[in-house]
């Protein structure tokens, strides 16, 4: 349905699983997100949809032009817009809000943000050189090294590991398992950590989503295409909770007879209840 | 802050302050062993108590055969099933490290009336 909301980081703390085992976890307000522009590819080169991240606080004073783009969405001018892929198919239009529920426990996500920047690092922060003795007459200590000899190479070689700055920019973390999803209070609580400082906006985006094989939903069950199919499993094994381990043996059979109906006919409801709802 | 409080607040155990550093007491562990659980329990004086929210823990002291044990618990774990207070210790410190330098009769502890 969609591909992912726009989050903030809160903080990390620990929590007990019901093993009683301790897992690090970090706490993202995530959502709820608006949709306040669709782009597609007649009309702008690309298919996205803008979505807008509603917080306490708004463009304090809004200009004619934003308050024209935020006519549509029927909400206040936020702060925050970030672009996500679609499906043109799918029936979004603006103004639909998405909430935290579009994850699920046990599911992974990919979260993307901006790291702390360390400013101009050296080699030895920066890439985890040794650097030289510090006493015992040294006179090589933090430096480099030689990064090119004179006869050969003669020259330095693409990549070549050297200073320079470090952190401050985008960096995706892959399979992150979903600990909880609280509607309520619009809190996504993931295991182990995300990019960024304290206050830092995330992107939280599913891990199956795949704009160009989507498929509006009632012609769904009967008919899935192959490719389709292929795509969703990782995604679908994945975020099966650990309790129902009966039945997924049971899907894992029926999957090795005959793959690709099965498994999508168990997926596709699931994942897509009528997330759709309108803010007034 | 209070966002992390509320992610954290349904895992706190209330009846986890009714010991302080100094006690000695008897701390009922669960143990898992395949599908058979089972209680152990460890006695001993308790010598230290860190951190704030779900991370706090303490630490509790005990002799055996001879040998000074010491065991961290996180102080929410759900794997203690419960904690009884044997005596309470009379101690002025708040970390009570000292002990393990002192043996025998040195390292008891005063109790509290």
């Amino acid at each position: 349905m969609i591909e992912g909301l726009i989050g903030k980081k809160i903080g990390m703390t620990q929590i007990f699983d019901e093993k009683g085992n301790v897992a690090p976890v970090t706490i993202i307000k995530a959502g709820p997100c608006t949709i306040i522009q669709k782009k597609t590819r007649e009309k702008d080169g690309y298919s996205a949809l803008q979505m807008g991240f509603l917080e306490e606080k708004s463009i304090k004073k809004p200009t004619k032009p934003v308050m024209g783009h935020f006519g549509k969405s029927g909400i206040p001018p936020v702060r925050i817009l970030r672009e996500f892929r679609f499906a043109e198919k799918a029936k979004v239009k603006e103004g639909d809000q998405f909430f935290v529920d579009i994850f699920q426990e046990g599911e992974r996500v990919h979260i993307i943000g901006v790291s702390k920047g360390k400013g101009f690092s050296g080699v030895i922060k920066r890439w985890g050189f040794h650097g030289g003795k510090r006493t015992h007459g040294s006179m090589f200590h933090r430096s480099p090294g030689s990064i090119g000899a004179s006869a050969y190479p003669s020259r330095v070689v693409k990549g070549k590991k050297l200073p320079g700055q470090m952190g401050n920019r985008r960096v995706t973390i892959k399979n992150l398992t979903v600990i909880q999803a609280d509607k309520e209070n619009n809190l996504l609580v993931v295991e182990g950590a995300v990019p960024g400082a304290r206050g830092g906006y995330l992107l939280i985006k599913k891990t199956s989503y795949h704009p160009e094989s989507y498929q509006p939903k009632p012609s769904e069950p009967e008919e899935p295409k192959p490719e389709e199919a292929k795509a969703e499993k990782p995604g679908a094994e994945k975020s099966e909770p650990k309790e129902v381990k009966p039945e997924e043996s049971k899907a894992e059979e029926s999957k090795a007879k005959e793959p690709e109906p099965e498994e999508a006919k168990a997926e596709k409801p699931k994942s897509e209840p009528s997330k759709k709802e309108k803010i007034e | 802050m209070n966002l992390i409080d509320l992610v954290e607040g349904k895992q706190f155990k209330k009846d986890r302050d009714s010991f302080k550093v100094g006690d000695t007491v008897e701390i009922h562990v669960i143990i898992r062993e395949g599908s058979k659980e089972r209680i152990q329990v460890f006695r001993g004086d308790m010598i230290a108590k860190r951190g704030s929210g779900l991370g706090a823990t303490f630490t509790v002291r005990k002799i055996s055969f001879g040998i000074g044990v010491e065991r961290v618990f996180p102080l929410h774990s759900k794997m203690i099933k419960k904690v009884e207070v044997v005596r309470h210790g009379k101690v002025r410190r708040a970390k009570l490290y000292y002990l393990r330098e002192l043996k025998g009769k040195a390292a008891r502890l005063k109790e509290q009336r």
